[in-house]
């Protein structure tokens, strides 16, 4: 069959209620008798709680007040290990730790009830940084402070060390940062022993919230429902978190006998829940004089805040994607994720690459010009190749050209006229210009072994009229999905896409797709919805219902013939795992992902010498993705990537003062604004993926990957400075400058 | 404080009609939009006027909703993005985003769109400086402005179009 939609730019499903301001958010949602609920949090990084204070002056008969002894089931947000409570009730691990939860129809009110209580805390002494964690200063977690950890062995490197001609270290870090996804988190709930626990909200994954919800309430899984509200951005920051809004919602209502809404302010929102963690990596780069890789030795650590939460798989993915997509006989990596009393740090965009590839293309554009080559020369030495291995021992099977990548952006970017240039006209000027680069890769769908034990599902409908109806718990947050999954529908089915309808996520209603998250929606669940509709044409045509050509109209007529005779016409997908692709946890090698999407990204810049200002003054993004299935939705991901890379290279600082962030607002936290981007220009390469839906490979937290580092190799660049962390922002950059001979 | 404490009657035009608004006069003008008009397509994405979810035009004026007392509505002229539209026809900006991609997740749009309005009507030939200036009060997380940018320079065109046909 012809294609019809895939790779075109058809526009947005839910875009008309968006643009009219019909779209309901979860702060639009009222029901009958609804009141609010609020969160009283620790104000100590660390300590016992000795008690729980009701200041005078607030009617506190009329509120609904919910401890840790009012939870009904297990006080814990069920995730991979049930370490963080709901609510605290002997010792608070962070600042902003929820142990006391409060409601009442009045916001007002509410808010100045919130304030009126006191929670006595004894502190016990705390850590704040990765070293002292490392060095168990106090043991906060466990018996070490050491969530996870992780080795990747390859060939022998401590020997290839010893020999190396030339041998080049670096220490790199990144901050913490904020998702800052424009709608704040909120959740609605309802909850009574009688019906169990149904919420409402702004989330990423219905499912992780169901299994929380399961285990806090102690309820069977039919008596808990989780439903997704439009959902005003996640970025992997609606991720975790949610659980426990959800949580705390569903116990006020079931306290209380009414439905209970919990919207976090902006301030609630930042200083309270997730950010990306904080990394620390070192390396140790062998080279020949020729400029061949011949050991990598890395060493990286992520703070993980008080609870595990996700980190271990955080970890994980920065790990495997620390050694990038070049070829080197030996590599180790050593990696592990600490705790610290600050709030756990969670999933953001790129989980966890993004900190280990920044330090990678920082310290390569070094190893360069240690050798005596140019940063692409030495990379175009050591990029991989199809049927060489990475790392963690992956054989690339699919066809790579990363040269190829390179040279369309530098084309693109006028890289080397503009390098050369700049290195003639910045001498003695005020404002001086640099141009950099990061060549980059990022694998899609869950790590190893973790869509086979996912073993994610998707149910199709079709309807007497000829719609498909497309279940799958895989949520629309602002990328695409409702689209996507239409598209891909619609050309499995040969049917116009208006006629797929995507099933509001629900989970009475649609199956576990998995959680919305690594890159995965578009190819892994989308490969089940392709399936799913193709199951349903096979079902027409093998039943005599349909012939193999047919139109929109056909389709609808056999449909509804089908249905009078045979009854309802549905299908079901469920992921299969390729029996070519094994991973071994224990070694932690093999096929860490079942593809990857290949980038080169370039940032020009100018940097004010006396302001220590750094501005991006363009930005080329090449990348190579399998099958673009939707132009202008793909390109938007990448664009709104680079935009969230910016503000990570250059403006969003988290503040700390013993665990907490104290700029949690956005006249003091510095996202980029519509004056701060460059021209973005998003090219695609197209290499179809053969197990992805029509060709398609995951894209979306490709674009974190590369952008810090493009930028901090442009700013050296331009300036000369050694740039060995993110953000750079003025303070920091003005701090380097003063080394530097200008 | 006790006169403070009373509700007030705010009269105002609001999206074309005549409205009469009961609130605490100290009350945000984003709140009584929301919860007392039922206008929830204006959003709250920070109540300290920095991200613009919350932009209405005021007497033709862009404006952070959260940083308005209703007291200051009294007798003003109201839009939200539920007054942008003419019934079923989209304004060309808002079709303009639907096309090209200018609404992602859709929580900063309707501010978006009315801050891109009302700067077409002040400036109906924007440049891309001016569009860079005109929306550097509302912060979008999602879409890097890029195709927010394409999308009002589309308009700009179809409203030529418009005027001249």
């Amino acid at each position: 069959m012809a294609t019809r939609v895939i790779g075109k730019s058809v526009p947005r499903k839910e875009g008309r209620e968006k643009v009219t301001g019909r779209a309901k958010y979860v702060d639009d949602l009222k029901f009958p008798g609804m009141i609010f609920g609020a969160t009283v949090r620790s104000s100590v990084a660390r300590g016992r709680i000795l008690g729980i204070h009701f200041e005078p002056g607030i009617p506190w008969e009329e509120f609904t007040v919910v401890t840790a002894k009012d939870i009904p089931g297990k006080n814990c947000i069920a995730l991979l290990i049930d370490d963080q409570p709901c609510l605290a009730a002997e010792f608070v691990n962070h600042p902003e730790e929820p142990v006391v939860l409060l409601a009442h129809p009045d916001k007002y009110l509410l808010e100045e009830a919130r304030r009126s209580m006191r929670i006595e805390i004894e502190p016990l002494p705390a850590i704040f940084s990765m070293d002292d964690s490392l060095a168990r200063k106090h043991v906060i977690w466990g018996t070490d402070n050491i969530f996870k950890s992780y080795q990747v062995n390859k060939g022998h490197v401590e020997h290839a060390l010893r020999e190396a001609d030339l041998i080049v270290e670096g220490i790199y870090e990144t901050g913490a940062q904020e998702q800052l996804y424009i709608e704040p988190q909120g959740m609605i709930a309802q909850a009574n022993a009688e019906e169990g626990v149904t919420v409402w909200g702004s989330l990423q994954c219905p499912y992780y919230i169901h299994k929380a919800l399961v285990v806090l309430f102690g309820l069977p899984k039919d008596r808990v429902r989780v439903v997704q509200a439009e959902t005003g951005g996640g970025f992997g920051g609606k991720e975790e978190y949610p659980s426990m809004i959800a949580g705390h919602a569903a116990l006020l209502a079931w306290k209380s006998g009414k439905p209970v809404k919990i919207i976090y302010d902006r301030a609630e929102d930042m200083v309270a829940t997730t950010k990306r963690h904080p990394s620390r990596t070192t390396h140790r780069t062998a080279v020949t004089r020729e400029g061949k890789l011949v050991a990598i030795d890395i060493d990286f650590t992520l703070d993980g805040g008080a609870y595990e939460t996700l980190s271990p798989v955080v970890l994980s993915r920065g790990t495997i994607h620390a050694g990038g997509p070049y070829r080197c006989p030996n590599v180790r990596i050593r990696s592990r994720a600490v705790a610290t009393n600050a709030p756990p740090h969670g999933a953001f965009r790129g989980f966890g690459a993004p900190q280990s590839v920044f330090a990678l293309e920082r310290h390569f554009d070094r190893v360069a010009e240690a050798v005596g080559l140019a940063p692409d020369e030495f990379r175009r030495r050591n990029f991989i190749q199809q049927g060489e291995t990475i790392a963690v021992g992956q054989v690339i099977h699919e066809k790579v050209d990363m040269g190829r990548l390179m040279d369309r952006a530098f084309e693109l970017s006028g890289y080397y006229e503009r390098r050369k240039r700049f290195e003639t006209e910045n001498p003695g000027k005020m404002i001086r210009k640099g141009i950099g680069f990061a060549s980059f890769f990022h694998g899609a769908g869950f790590t190893g072994s973790g869509e086979e034990h996912l073993a994610s599902e998707v149910a199709a409908e079709a309807t007497r009229d000829g719609r498909l109806r497309v279940m799958a718990a895989s949520t629309e947050m602002g990328q695409g999905t409702n689209t996507i999954f239409s598209q891909i529908a619609g050309e499995a089915l040969g049917i116009d896409q208006e006629q797929i309808e995507i099933v509001q996520p629900d989970t009475a209603n649609v199956p576990n797709s998995g959680p919305t998250v690594a890159s995965r929606t578009s190819m892994i669940v989308g490969k089940l919805v392709e399936t799913a509709a193709l199951e349903i044409r096979r079902k027409l045509v093998n039943g005599g219902y349909l012939s193999a050509e047919y139109n929109t109209a056909e389709f609808a007529e056999a449909c509804g013939r089908y249905l009078d005779r045979i009854g309802p016409l549905t299908s079901f997908a469920k992921y299969e795992h390729p029996r070519d692709l094994f991973w071994d946890d224990e070694r932690y090698e093999g096929h860490a992902y079942g593809a990857y999407a290949w980038a080169v990204y370039v940032a020009e810049v100018s940097v004010d010498m006396r302001t220590a200002e750094a501005r991006l003054d363009d930005f080329v993004a090449v990348q190579e993705v399998g099958k673009v299935i939707n132009p202008v939705l793909a390109a938007g991901q990448i664009e709104g990537g680079v935009a969230q890379g910016i503000g990570m290279a250059l403006y969003e600082n988290v503040v700390w003062q013993e665990g907490r962030m104290v700029n949690g607002q956005m006249t003091n936290y510095i996202m980029p604004t519509s004056m701060d981007v460059p021209p973005i220009r998003v090219f695609f390469e197209e290499n179809p993926y053969e197990r992805g839906p029509a060709g398609a490979k995951g894209i979306g937290e490709l674009p974190l990957d590369g952008t810090a580092p493009a930028i901090a190799n442009a700013i050296a660049h331009a300036t000369g400075a050694n740039i060995t962390r993110v953000p750079i922002t003025p303070e920091v950059l003005s701090e380097l400058l003063a080394g530097v001979h200008v | 404080m006790s006169d403070l404490a009373e509700k007030i009657r705010v009269r105002c035009t609001l999206n074309g009609a005549a409205a009469t608004l009961e609130a605490y006069p100290m009350a945000r003008l984003l709140d009584v939009l929301r919860d007392e008009a039922g206008l929830t397509g204006v959003k709250e994405g920070c109540g300290e006027g920095e991200c613009g979810a919350c932009s209405v035009e005021l007497d033709g004026e862009i404006v952070n909703s959260c940083l308005i007392p209703v007291l200051q509505a009294e007798g003003a002229t109201i839009r939200t993005i539920e007054g942008v539209a003419t019934g079923d026809q989209l304004h060309e900006v808002q079709q303009a985003f639907i096309t090209y991609g200018g609404a992602q997740c859709g929580i900063c749009t309707p501010g978006m769109v009315l801050a891109a309005v009302n700067l077409l009507k002040r400036k109906p030939h924007a440049t891309l400086t001016e569009i860079r200036e005109g929306l550097s009060g509302n912060l979008c997380r999602c879409t890097g402005y890029t195709k927010i940018f394409t999308a009002v320079m589309a308009a700009c065109r179809d409203m030529d179009r418009t005027v001249e046909g």
